[in-house]
Protein backbone atom coordinates (compact mmCIF):
# COMPACT_ATOMS: atom_id res chain seq x y z
CA UNK A 1 0.00 0.00 0.00
CA UNK A 2 2.67 2.49 1.10
CA UNK A 3 4.98 1.15 -1.90
CA UNK A 4 1.64 1.93 -4.33
CA UNK A 5 1.36 5.65 -3.02
CA UNK A 6 5.49 6.06 -3.20
CA UNK A 7 5.07 4.77 -6.49
CA UNK A 8 2.61 7.28 -7.58
CA UNK A 9 4.54 10.38 -6.30
CA UNK A 10 7.62 9.43 -8.14
CA UNK A 11 5.76 8.57 -11.42
CA UNK A 12 3.52 11.88 -11.03
CA UNK A 13 7.14 13.99 -10.63
CA UNK A 14 8.76 12.07 -13.66
CA UNK A 15 6.02 12.89 -15.62
CA UNK A 16 6.43 16.39 -14.80
CA UNK A 17 9.97 16.38 -16.25
CA UNK A 18 9.68 14.31 -19.38
CA UNK A 19 9.86 16.79 -22.26
CA UNK A 20 7.13 16.74 -24.90
CA UNK A 21 7.98 17.99 -28.42
CA UNK A 22 5.58 19.06 -31.47
CA UNK A 23 6.49 17.08 -33.99
CA UNK A 24 4.97 18.03 -37.73
CA UNK A 25 3.83 14.56 -39.68
CA UNK A 26 3.48 15.25 -43.44
CA UNK A 27 1.47 12.32 -44.53
CA UNK A 28 0.55 11.54 -48.14
CA UNK A 29 -3.50 11.35 -48.47
CA UNK A 30 -5.82 9.64 -50.75
CA UNK A 31 -9.24 9.34 -50.21
CA UNK A 32 -10.38 8.03 -53.97
CA UNK A 33 -13.88 9.28 -53.90
CA UNK A 34 -12.32 13.02 -53.42
CA UNK A 35 -9.19 13.01 -55.11
CA UNK A 36 -7.76 12.12 -58.07
CA UNK A 37 -4.32 12.59 -57.06
CA UNK A 38 -2.52 11.84 -53.82
CA UNK A 39 -2.02 14.91 -52.17
CA UNK A 40 0.49 15.76 -48.43
CA UNK A 41 -0.94 17.35 -45.51
CA UNK A 42 1.20 18.17 -41.95
CA UNK A 43 -0.45 17.81 -38.52
CA UNK A 44 1.78 19.11 -35.48
CA UNK A 45 1.51 16.74 -32.60
CA UNK A 46 2.77 16.71 -29.18
CA UNK A 47 4.79 14.04 -28.75
CA UNK A 48 7.62 12.21 -26.16
CA UNK A 49 10.86 11.16 -27.19
CA UNK A 50 9.75 7.65 -26.18
CA UNK A 51 6.42 7.73 -28.66
CA UNK A 52 6.12 5.80 -31.82
CA UNK A 53 5.54 7.21 -34.96
CA UNK A 54 1.52 4.89 -34.53
CA UNK A 55 1.54 6.95 -31.89
CA UNK A 56 1.02 9.69 -33.88
CA UNK A 57 -1.20 8.40 -35.52
CA UNK A 58 -3.50 7.56 -33.70
CA UNK A 59 -3.39 11.23 -31.91
CA UNK A 60 -4.02 12.54 -35.51
CA UNK A 61 -6.98 9.72 -36.36
CA UNK A 62 -8.42 10.22 -32.58
CA UNK A 63 -7.94 14.26 -31.73
CA UNK A 64 -7.38 16.07 -35.42
CA UNK A 65 -8.68 13.98 -38.37
CA UNK A 66 -11.04 10.86 -37.43
CA UNK A 67 -10.85 10.59 -41.72
CA UNK A 68 -7.09 9.58 -41.95
CA UNK A 69 -6.98 5.66 -42.92
CA UNK A 70 -3.93 3.04 -41.89
CA UNK A 71 -3.78 -0.40 -40.55
CA UNK A 72 -2.41 -1.88 -37.37
CA UNK A 73 -3.38 -4.87 -35.26
CA UNK A 74 -1.41 -5.97 -32.67
CA UNK A 75 0.16 -2.55 -32.71
CA UNK A 76 3.85 -4.38 -31.29
CA UNK A 77 5.75 -5.23 -34.27
CA UNK A 78 4.58 -8.97 -34.81
CA UNK A 79 0.85 -8.64 -36.75
CA UNK A 80 2.79 -6.82 -39.78
CA UNK A 81 -0.06 -4.76 -40.84
CA UNK A 82 1.11 -1.04 -40.51
CA UNK A 83 4.50 -1.51 -42.72
CA UNK A 84 4.45 2.20 -44.64
CA UNK A 85 7.32 4.12 -45.56
CA UNK A 86 8.74 6.83 -42.87
CA UNK A 87 10.86 9.16 -44.53
CA UNK A 88 11.32 7.52 -47.58
CA UNK A 89 12.14 4.24 -45.68
CA UNK A 90 10.02 1.04 -45.67
CA UNK A 91 9.26 1.10 -41.45
CA UNK A 92 6.94 -0.71 -38.72
CA UNK A 93 4.81 2.53 -37.47
CA UNK A 94 4.93 0.45 -34.59
CA UNK A 95 8.59 -0.03 -33.97
CA UNK A 96 10.03 3.52 -35.35
CA UNK A 97 10.48 5.90 -32.32
CA UNK A 98 10.23 9.52 -32.32
CA UNK A 99 14.10 9.62 -30.37
CA UNK A 100 15.14 7.59 -33.35
CA UNK A 101 13.92 10.47 -36.20
CA UNK A 102 15.28 14.21 -36.69
CA UNK A 103 12.10 15.76 -35.78
CA UNK A 104 13.75 19.38 -36.44
CA UNK A 105 12.32 18.32 -39.96
CA UNK A 106 8.69 17.48 -40.85
CA UNK A 107 8.79 13.25 -40.65
CA UNK A 108 7.26 12.33 -43.98
CA UNK A 109 4.71 9.56 -43.97
CA UNK A 110 3.20 7.56 -46.51
CA UNK A 111 2.02 4.21 -48.40
CA UNK A 112 4.36 1.53 -49.21
CA UNK A 113 4.98 1.48 -53.04
CA UNK A 114 4.67 -0.61 -56.01
CA UNK A 115 1.20 -1.96 -54.53
CA UNK A 116 -1.66 -0.61 -55.79
CA UNK A 117 -2.97 2.44 -52.97
CA UNK A 118 -6.44 2.10 -51.86
CA UNK A 119 -7.08 5.16 -48.98
CA UNK A 120 -4.04 6.95 -47.19
CA UNK A 121 -2.23 5.13 -46.06
CA UNK A 122 -3.62 1.77 -46.71
CA UNK A 123 -2.43 -0.28 -49.96
CA UNK A 124 -4.08 -3.35 -51.67
CA UNK A 125 -2.23 -6.68 -50.36
CA UNK A 126 -3.51 -8.89 -52.66
CA UNK A 127 -0.66 -9.16 -55.16
CA UNK A 128 1.90 -9.74 -52.40
CA UNK A 129 -0.03 -12.53 -51.11
CA UNK A 130 -0.72 -14.24 -54.43
CA UNK A 131 2.88 -14.80 -54.86
CA UNK A 132 3.76 -16.04 -51.35
CA UNK A 133 0.82 -18.43 -52.08
CA UNK A 134 2.59 -19.25 -55.02
CA UNK A 135 5.31 -20.74 -53.14
CA UNK A 136 3.58 -23.08 -51.02
CA UNK A 137 4.72 -22.09 -47.82
CA UNK A 138 3.65 -25.23 -45.90
CA UNK A 139 5.11 -28.37 -44.15
CA UNK A 140 4.73 -31.03 -47.48
CA UNK A 141 6.39 -34.89 -46.23
CA UNK A 142 5.69 -37.51 -47.83
CA UNK A 143 6.71 -39.80 -44.88
CA UNK A 144 4.52 -39.80 -41.27
CA UNK A 145 6.12 -39.49 -38.02
CA UNK A 146 6.54 -42.69 -35.93
CA UNK A 147 2.46 -42.76 -34.18
CA UNK A 148 2.59 -40.08 -31.22
CA UNK A 149 5.83 -39.26 -31.92
CA UNK A 150 7.57 -35.66 -33.92
CA UNK A 151 9.31 -34.80 -37.07
CA UNK A 152 12.87 -35.19 -35.66
CA UNK A 153 15.36 -32.17 -36.68
CA UNK A 154 18.88 -31.60 -35.35
CA UNK A 155 19.83 -28.51 -34.02
CA UNK A 156 22.38 -27.80 -37.24
CA UNK A 157 19.38 -28.31 -39.43
CA UNK A 158 17.23 -26.12 -37.73
CA UNK A 159 19.51 -23.25 -37.83
CA UNK A 160 19.79 -23.77 -41.61
CA UNK A 161 16.25 -21.66 -42.19
CA UNK A 162 16.26 -20.39 -38.47
CA UNK A 163 16.39 -16.57 -39.99
CA UNK A 164 13.92 -16.79 -42.06
CA UNK A 165 11.14 -17.91 -39.81
CA UNK A 166 11.04 -14.11 -38.29
CA UNK A 167 8.75 -13.23 -41.52
CA UNK A 168 5.44 -11.71 -40.33
CA UNK A 169 4.79 -10.82 -43.85
CA UNK A 170 4.43 -7.08 -43.63
CA UNK A 171 5.40 -6.62 -47.35
CA UNK A 172 7.91 -4.28 -46.06
CA UNK A 173 10.62 -5.96 -48.02
CA UNK A 174 8.87 -6.46 -50.98
CA UNK A 175 7.49 -2.81 -51.40
CA UNK A 176 11.21 -1.70 -51.05
CA UNK A 177 12.25 -3.57 -53.56
CA UNK A 178 13.09 -1.28 -57.01
CA UNK A 179 13.09 -4.56 -59.35
CA UNK A 180 8.95 -4.71 -58.07
CA UNK A 181 8.06 -1.57 -58.32
CA UNK A 182 8.43 -1.47 -62.07
CA UNK A 183 8.04 -5.18 -62.36
CA UNK A 184 5.12 -6.39 -60.68
CA UNK A 185 5.04 -10.03 -61.81
CA UNK A 186 8.13 -10.65 -59.92
CA UNK A 187 8.02 -12.74 -56.73
CA UNK A 188 9.51 -10.40 -54.46
CA UNK A 189 11.56 -10.95 -51.26
CA UNK A 190 9.11 -11.77 -49.07
CA UNK A 191 7.64 -15.52 -51.03
CA UNK A 192 11.39 -15.98 -51.96
CA UNK A 193 12.22 -15.84 -48.06
CA UNK A 194 8.92 -18.05 -46.84
CA UNK A 195 9.99 -20.78 -49.63
CA UNK A 196 13.23 -20.67 -48.07
CA UNK A 197 11.85 -21.38 -44.95
CA UNK A 198 10.67 -24.75 -46.32
CA UNK A 199 12.99 -25.30 -49.15
CA UNK A 200 16.01 -25.79 -46.51
CA UNK A 201 13.61 -27.69 -43.84
CA UNK A 202 15.33 -30.94 -43.59
CA UNK A 203 11.24 -32.51 -42.85
CA UNK A 204 10.34 -30.86 -45.93
CA UNK A 205 10.21 -33.21 -49.14
CA UNK A 206 9.10 -30.90 -51.81
CA UNK A 207 11.85 -28.64 -52.16
CA UNK A 208 12.22 -29.74 -55.41
CA UNK A 209 8.92 -28.67 -56.46
CA UNK A 210 9.59 -24.83 -54.73
CA UNK A 211 13.17 -24.39 -56.18
CA UNK A 212 11.30 -24.75 -60.11
CA UNK A 213 8.69 -22.22 -59.25
CA UNK A 214 11.35 -20.11 -58.38
CA UNK A 215 13.97 -20.70 -61.08
CA UNK A 216 11.93 -18.70 -63.81
CA UNK A 217 12.63 -15.46 -65.33
CA UNK A 218 10.03 -13.92 -62.40
CA UNK A 219 11.73 -15.40 -59.84
CA UNK A 220 14.63 -15.52 -57.78
CA UNK A 221 16.99 -14.10 -61.03
CA UNK A 222 15.32 -11.09 -60.95
CA UNK A 223 16.88 -9.85 -57.63
CA UNK A 224 19.47 -7.10 -58.59
CA UNK A 225 20.75 -7.70 -54.83
CA UNK A 226 20.15 -3.84 -53.77
CA UNK A 227 19.79 -4.88 -50.42
CA UNK A 228 16.96 -2.48 -49.89
CA UNK A 229 15.10 -5.93 -48.55
CA UNK A 230 17.54 -6.39 -46.28
CA UNK A 231 17.29 -2.87 -45.31
CA UNK A 232 13.90 -2.62 -44.74
CA UNK A 233 13.13 -5.85 -42.67
CA UNK A 234 11.76 -4.83 -39.50
CA UNK A 235 12.52 -8.82 -37.70
CA UNK A 236 16.15 -8.35 -39.15
CA UNK A 237 16.16 -11.05 -41.62
CA UNK A 238 18.89 -11.16 -44.16
CA UNK A 239 16.08 -11.30 -47.15
CA UNK A 240 19.23 -10.45 -49.50
CA UNK A 241 21.03 -13.59 -48.27
CA UNK A 242 18.38 -15.40 -47.91
CA UNK A 243 17.42 -14.93 -51.57
CA UNK A 244 21.15 -16.04 -52.61
CA UNK A 245 21.04 -19.04 -50.81
CA UNK A 246 17.68 -20.00 -52.73
CA UNK A 247 19.73 -19.24 -56.18
CA UNK A 248 22.86 -21.09 -55.13
CA UNK A 249 20.23 -24.04 -53.83
CA UNK A 250 18.83 -23.63 -57.92
CA UNK A 251 21.81 -24.36 -59.54
CA UNK A 252 22.81 -26.77 -57.34
CA UNK A 253 19.53 -28.47 -57.78
CA UNK A 254 18.91 -29.49 -54.15
CA UNK A 255 19.01 -27.33 -51.20
CA UNK B 1 -18.02 9.47 -35.20
CA UNK B 2 -19.32 13.26 -37.10
CA UNK B 3 -16.01 14.15 -37.93
CA UNK B 4 -14.86 10.98 -39.89
CA UNK B 5 -15.83 13.03 -43.62
CA UNK B 6 -14.97 16.47 -42.26
CA UNK B 7 -10.93 17.78 -42.27
CA UNK B 8 -9.92 19.81 -39.72
CA UNK B 9 -8.86 23.72 -40.52
CA UNK B 10 -6.13 23.14 -38.07
CA UNK B 11 -4.03 20.72 -40.69
CA UNK B 12 -3.29 23.25 -43.96
CA UNK B 13 -2.56 21.67 -47.00
CA UNK B 14 0.91 21.73 -48.50
CA UNK B 15 1.29 22.87 -52.14
CA UNK B 16 0.19 20.00 -54.49
CA UNK B 17 3.69 20.74 -56.09
CA UNK B 18 5.34 19.47 -53.38
CA UNK B 19 6.59 15.59 -54.21
CA UNK B 20 3.53 14.76 -55.41
CA UNK B 21 4.88 11.63 -56.65
CA UNK B 22 5.53 10.39 -52.99
CA UNK B 23 9.18 11.06 -51.64
CA UNK B 24 12.15 9.49 -53.21
CA UNK B 25 13.16 5.97 -51.66
CA UNK B 26 15.61 6.46 -49.67
CA UNK B 27 17.69 3.35 -50.55
CA UNK B 28 21.41 2.70 -49.34
CA UNK B 29 25.02 1.61 -51.01
CA UNK B 30 23.29 -1.27 -52.11
CA UNK B 31 20.77 0.75 -54.19
CA UNK B 32 22.57 3.26 -55.36
CA UNK B 33 25.77 0.60 -56.36
CA UNK B 34 22.69 -1.09 -58.70
CA UNK B 35 21.74 2.40 -59.94
CA UNK B 36 25.14 3.54 -60.89
CA UNK B 37 25.82 -0.39 -62.37
CA UNK B 38 22.52 0.20 -64.23
CA UNK B 39 23.52 3.92 -65.98
CA UNK B 40 27.02 2.59 -66.71
CA UNK B 41 25.91 -0.51 -68.16
CA UNK B 42 23.07 1.20 -70.71
CA UNK B 43 25.97 4.06 -71.80
CA UNK B 44 28.49 1.62 -72.29
CA UNK B 45 25.77 -0.35 -74.09
CA UNK B 46 25.32 2.85 -76.16
CA UNK B 47 29.21 2.77 -76.57
CA UNK B 48 29.45 -0.55 -78.01
CA UNK B 49 26.67 -0.03 -80.18
CA UNK B 50 28.33 3.19 -81.89
CA UNK B 51 31.65 1.54 -81.97
CA UNK B 52 30.57 -1.70 -83.86
CA UNK B 53 29.22 0.81 -86.35
CA UNK B 54 32.42 3.09 -86.73
CA UNK B 55 34.38 -0.16 -87.03
CA UNK B 56 32.29 -1.53 -89.89
CA UNK B 57 32.37 1.52 -91.66
CA UNK B 58 36.47 0.43 -92.88
CA UNK B 59 34.63 -2.31 -94.79
CA UNK B 60 32.46 0.34 -96.70
CA UNK B 61 35.42 2.78 -97.47
CA UNK B 62 38.48 3.43 -95.52
CA UNK B 63 38.72 7.14 -96.15
CA UNK B 64 34.32 7.16 -94.36
CA UNK B 65 36.44 5.10 -91.38
CA UNK B 66 39.55 7.73 -91.65
CA UNK B 67 37.22 10.61 -91.27
CA UNK B 68 35.26 9.18 -88.19
CA UNK B 69 38.32 8.25 -86.20
CA UNK B 70 39.39 11.93 -86.96
CA UNK B 71 36.49 12.78 -85.15
CA UNK B 72 37.22 10.60 -81.84
CA UNK B 73 40.77 12.42 -81.79
CA UNK B 74 39.52 15.70 -81.08
CA UNK B 75 39.55 16.75 -77.08
CA UNK B 76 35.64 17.01 -76.66
CA UNK B 77 35.87 13.00 -77.26
CA UNK B 78 39.00 13.18 -75.54
CA UNK B 79 37.33 14.01 -72.45
CA UNK B 80 34.34 11.57 -73.33
CA UNK B 81 36.69 9.01 -73.54
CA UNK B 82 37.23 10.03 -69.88
CA UNK B 83 33.41 9.52 -69.23
CA UNK B 84 33.53 6.10 -71.03
CA UNK B 85 36.60 4.22 -68.86
CA UNK B 86 34.77 5.78 -65.80
CA UNK B 87 31.65 3.81 -66.37
CA UNK B 88 33.51 0.74 -67.53
CA UNK B 89 36.03 0.64 -64.73
CA UNK B 90 32.52 1.16 -62.27
CA UNK B 91 30.90 -1.16 -64.09
CA UNK B 92 33.65 -3.63 -63.84
CA UNK B 93 34.46 -3.39 -60.48
CA UNK B 94 30.65 -3.53 -59.29
CA UNK B 95 30.36 -6.37 -61.47
CA UNK B 96 33.45 -8.29 -59.47
CA UNK B 97 31.27 -6.97 -56.62
CA UNK B 98 27.80 -8.55 -57.63
CA UNK B 99 29.06 -11.61 -58.33
CA UNK B 100 30.74 -12.09 -54.75
CA UNK B 101 27.65 -10.62 -52.97
CA UNK B 102 25.63 -13.57 -54.97
CA UNK B 103 27.92 -16.09 -54.50
CA UNK B 104 30.39 -15.71 -50.80
CA UNK B 105 27.79 -15.26 -47.60
CA UNK B 106 30.29 -12.83 -46.50
CA UNK B 107 30.26 -10.49 -49.18
CA UNK B 108 26.48 -10.76 -48.79
CA UNK B 109 26.80 -9.98 -45.00
CA UNK B 110 29.88 -6.90 -46.15
CA UNK B 111 28.37 -5.62 -49.06
CA UNK B 112 28.61 -2.15 -47.58
CA UNK B 113 32.16 -2.51 -47.15
CA UNK B 114 32.76 -4.05 -50.37
CA UNK B 115 30.73 -1.13 -52.32
CA UNK B 116 33.03 1.52 -50.94
CA UNK B 117 36.10 -0.73 -51.93
CA UNK B 118 35.10 -0.77 -55.43
CA UNK B 119 34.72 3.38 -55.04
CA UNK B 120 38.01 3.53 -53.60
CA UNK B 121 39.51 1.02 -56.26
CA UNK B 122 37.89 3.30 -58.93
CA UNK B 123 39.49 6.48 -57.65
CA UNK B 124 42.86 5.05 -57.99
CA UNK B 125 42.21 3.85 -61.48
CA UNK B 126 41.17 6.95 -62.47
CA UNK B 127 43.72 9.16 -60.91
CA UNK B 128 46.46 6.88 -62.69
CA UNK B 129 44.42 7.05 -65.93
CA UNK B 130 43.17 10.84 -66.08
CA UNK B 131 46.50 12.92 -66.18
CA UNK B 132 48.36 10.72 -68.58
CA UNK B 133 45.02 10.42 -71.15
CA UNK B 134 44.73 13.87 -70.49
CA UNK B 135 48.18 14.95 -71.30
CA UNK B 136 47.85 12.48 -74.62
CA UNK B 137 44.58 14.34 -75.83
CA UNK B 138 45.67 18.14 -75.38
CA UNK B 139 49.36 17.63 -76.62
CA UNK B 140 48.94 16.11 -79.64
Amino acid sequence: MTTATLENTSAGSADAAIQSFTVTFLIRRYDPEVDSEPRWQDFDVEMYATDRVLDALHKIKWEQDGSLTFRRSCAHGICGSDAMRINGRNRLACKTLIKDLDISKPIYVEAIKGLPLEKDLVVDMEPFFASYREVQPFLQARTTPEPGKERIQDVASRARFDDTTKCILCAACTSSCPVFWTDGQYFGPAAIVNAHRFIFDSRDDEAKVRLDILNDKEGVWRCRTTFNCTDACPRGIEVTKAIAEVKQAIMRGKP
Amino acid sequence: MSTTTTRTPTAPEKPATEKPGGTLYRGREGMWSWVLHRITGVAIFFFLLVHILDTSLVRVSPEAYNAVIAAYQTPIMGLGEVALVGAIVFHAYNGIRVILVDFWSWATRNQKVLFYVVIGLWVLTMLAFTPRHLINVFSH
